[in-house]
């Protein structure tokens, strides 16, 4: 064993122990970040926070809440929204983030996706923020199940059930999942777990590690630049902060990120006071009842786009029946994003309005999108059913010569 | 459709402003901001108000005049013949002309409705208990006590001139259909005495005290036993309010063969629907659900905002203290917001 001098202070002590200077310096002070990067790049740090507020505020509702048919609602209900002290309080914030961790979540993926921030290295950093994502949408289904309203049973009951078209082991597979032969009990307890222990687990791992990628490509900026490292840092060490290209993680970036978040906050408490309708869907308000199917059964917001997906294809296409055919399209959605880095084969890393091609496939998934979502809620009637399965063709559409595309702006980029 | 073109709009709206921002050299961050506001703007208003307004039709806001209008356009709207239903109101707009008598009014009352209805404020005391008289009648039948101040004169008129038609639930009980309501039409009475016993009935209610609360409550405990008082009377025959530890007086399963269906708990109502939809709801409930077997009750405009106001004090009841604390914590942030901003400031002064 080493040799330990006596410590003058407390600072020096820890330090003898946990190498706390080094530390710091690596992590924190001498960690770089580009300095030319914009708000968005605070969406990360602002994830974190919502997380933090879903975790703490998770924590009391969990003090209060009965994981059982007959006890959920009431327990949501009555005890935590109107006896225990601020449970309403609680509920909302844990409520409200729970929408609003998805609106900065597609902030940010979509900023990745139109600075370029996936691909040349950044691969593993796309990769591990996709799985956050799947942890998210798991999590975000399995919460939403807990407080055992209406829309809390319905749509475990369609989301299961779309398992059911897997072939062959379709319906072993609903089964097992429900843990019953009907959304029941069994049911609530075991997303009740998933939701309370594995997925948090799953992405405080999965936070980790997605910062771990971030360390050795660094993130990117605003204009896809590629410079060096080493000698930028140089610069900012020598006092030189002016000319530098670089920052420090701390004090630099955090002092904006936080700003950001205090702004956000702002919204965000406006949204748990005055409007969380959004969230809290009024339909979650009647207790669960397996008899009664409520007029229309549409997820969250964040899932509509896939859900339109899933239900835009209502007829029959050359011997495959729209019910399988919108399993597939939804498979496909919620697998596609993962592989964006290769299928996207333009070298340029660069904003999307600097790209002559992937500008319009950018603008055109977004509009996409939206119309997507908006479509997803409405009733897939009339013209609104010609909508979805237009708008869900395009996402197909997108996707499939996205590969193509990126390669014509390759050569336009100089044959390379 | 509507969805798109607000959405080609909305395209349009971002490539000008866009292009009128770099134009006046809007700070960059600016610009990605405002772009970032109105895409989510959009999409929240389509996936909110505008989904809300496609999935629940626009209907007759509330009218608490109660003089048969909205009935009689209703069939006209549905195409049937409304010939029948004008003549009655008409009918109930001229007996209301005339002017009641309470004292003759009481003589009546005791003659004609004490043998099923108790009005104890009056002394006029329930002959049964609340299940022995679902069983004989279908339904408890309402103690009155309260009737002449919660329910609307021209409503109660109609009432006692016809029970289904001022209650807007032929389609239940159609004349010479398999339903009997319990309380018949009643044919032998005249205008005047009707006017009288509604007179008699506006009286007692006049005279019956506010209810008893326990000294020093507070301004929500006063009104909320007074609106209490209201939904009991006016809902709770047949709805249970599980939040406030109120039963319905009718029996679940005499109220389930008597209506069809057992009526709801009222406890989250005021989330589930909230404020708007209860009122139209409430004034007629056909309106927002056709077909449904729960009557018109009637109630004046001030005994229904005491019914909505119950069930905010007893769905809602953190809503006060809600209200309270969000200005507290939106000024706080703002603040912490405010010295979030001067010290990136600072930091950042060296970077540039
Ligand atoms: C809640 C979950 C997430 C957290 C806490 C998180 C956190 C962060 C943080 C702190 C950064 C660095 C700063 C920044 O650029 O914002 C970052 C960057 C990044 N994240 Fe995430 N992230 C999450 C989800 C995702 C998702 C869903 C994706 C997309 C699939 C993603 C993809 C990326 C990418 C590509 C970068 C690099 C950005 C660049 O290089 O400019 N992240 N993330």
């Amino acid at each position: 064993m080493a040799e330990f001098e006596k410590a003058n202070s407390i600072g020096e002590w820890f330090d003898q122990r946990l190498n706390v200077k080094a530390f710091t310096k690596v992590m924190m002070t001498e960690y770089w970040i580009p300095k030319n990067i914009n708000f968005l790049w605070a969406m990360g740090a602002l994830l974190v926070m919502l997380f933090k507020l879903l975790l703490i505020t998770g924590i009391f509702l969990l003090m209060y809440y009965k994981p059982d048919v007959n006890l959920a609602f009431d327990s949501v209900n009555y005890t935590i929204m109107q006896e225990v002290g601020y449970g309403w309080l609680f509920r909302n914030i844990h409520g409200v983030g729970a929408s609003v961790v998805f609106l900065i979540i597609y902030i940010h993926m979509f900023t990745a996706i139109y600075y370029g921030s996936y691909k040349k290295g950044r691969e593993m950093i796309w990769l591990s923020g996709m799985l956050l994502f799947v942890l998210f949408s798991a999590e975000g289904f399995s919460g939403y199940m807990l407080p055992w309203g209406q829309m809390s049973y319905w749509a475990a009951y369609v989301i299961t059930e779309i398992f059911g078209g897997i072939p062959f082991i379709g319906d072993e597979l609903v089964v097992w999942i429900r843990g019953n032969f009907y959304v029941a009990d069994a049911t609530l307890t075991r997303f009740f777990m998933l939701h309370v222990l594995l997925i948090p687990i799953a992405i405080i791992g999965a936070i980790a590690f997605h910062f771990y990628t971030l360390r050795f490509p660094h993130v990117n900026n605003e204009e896809g630049e590629f410079f060096d490292y080493h000698a930028e840092s140089k610069k900012y060490l020598a006092g030189d902060k002016a000319h530098s290209k670089v920052i420090a993680f701390w004090p630099d970036f955090l002092s904006k990120d936080i700003m950001v978040i205090a702004l956000f906050m702002v919204f965000f408490f406006y949204l748990v006071f005055y409007n969380n309708g959004f969230a809290m869907d009024p339909v979650n308000f009647d207790k669960a009842d397996s008899m009664k199917t409520p007029a229309h059964i549409y997820p969250e917001w964040y899932f509509l786009w896939s859900y339109e997906v899933l239900r835009g294809f209502f007829f029959e296409i050359g011997g495959i029946s729209g019910k399988d055919l919108g399993l597939m399209a939804f498979g496909f959605a919620q697998g596609i994003f993962l592989v964006l880095p290769w299928l996207d084969r333009s070298p340029m890393v660069k904003p999307a309005n600097q790209r002559p091609v992937f500008k319009y496939w950018f603008w055109l998934l977004m509009a996409d999108l939206f119309v997507l979502t908006i479509f997803g809620k409405l009733p897939p009637t009339g013209i609104n059913a010609w909508v979805g399965f237009f708008s869900s063709i395009t996402f197909l559409g997108l996707f499939i010569s996205l590969p193509f595309l990126s390669k014509i702006e390759a050569k336009m980029a100089g044959g390379k | 459709m509507f969805a798109l073109y607000v959405g080609v709009a909305v395209a349009i709206l971002l490539i000008v402003l866009n292009i009128v921002l770099s134009k006046i050299s809007f700070p960059k961050e600016g610009r990605i901001l405002a772009i970032i506001i109105v895409l989510v703007g959009y999409i929240y208003w389509g996936f909110e108000p505008f989904a809300h307004h496609e999935m629940h039709p626009h209907v007759e806001e509330a009218s608490f005049a109660f003089d048969g209008k909205q009935d009689v356009a209703a069939l006209e709207h549905e195409g049937k013949d409304a010939t029948e239903t004008k003549a009655f109101w008409a009918s109930v707009l001229k007996t209301a002309e005339h002017k009641g008598d309470a004292v003759a009014g009481k003589t009546l009352f005791t003659a004609n409705c004490t043998a099923c209805h108790s009005m104890k404020s009056e002394g006029f005391a329930e002959l049964m208990s609340d299940a022995d008289a679902a069983a004989s009648y279908g339904v408890t039948p309402p103690d009155l006590s309260l009737a002449g101040k919660i329910y609307d004169r021209n409503f109660l008129i109609a009432f006692i001139a016809n029970p289904v038609k001022a209650m807007h639930i032929e389609h239940k009980y159609s004349a010479g259909g398999e339903k009997v309501f319990p309380m018949p039409a009643s044919d032998s009475l005249q205008p005047q005495e009707i006017v009288s016993i509604v007179a008699y009935m506006v009286e007692a209610a006049s005279k019956v005290p506010a209810p008893k609360v326990k000294e020093g409550a507070s301004e929500f405990e006063i009104s909320k036993a007074a609106n209490k008082e209201v939904f009991e009377t006016a809902c709770g025959r047949c709805h249970a309010m599980g939040y406030a530890g109120i039963q319905a007086r009718t029996p679940a399963d005499a109220m389930s063969k008597y209506i069809g269906a057992t009526p709801p708990d009222l406890s989250q109502y005021i989330r589930s629907r909230g404020d708007h939809y209860l009122h139209n709801f409430i004034n007629d409930p056909q309106r927002k659900l056709h077909g449904t077997g729960m009557p018109r009750v009637g109630l004046n405009e001030k005994a229904q905002e005491q019914v909505v106001e119950y069930m905010t004090q007893v769905g809602d009841s953190k809503k006060d203290e809600r209200e309270a604390l969000g200005p507290k914590v939106l000024i706080y942030l703002a603040i912490l917001a405010l010295f979030s901003f001067l010290w990136k400031r600072k930091i950042w002064k060296d970077l540039h």
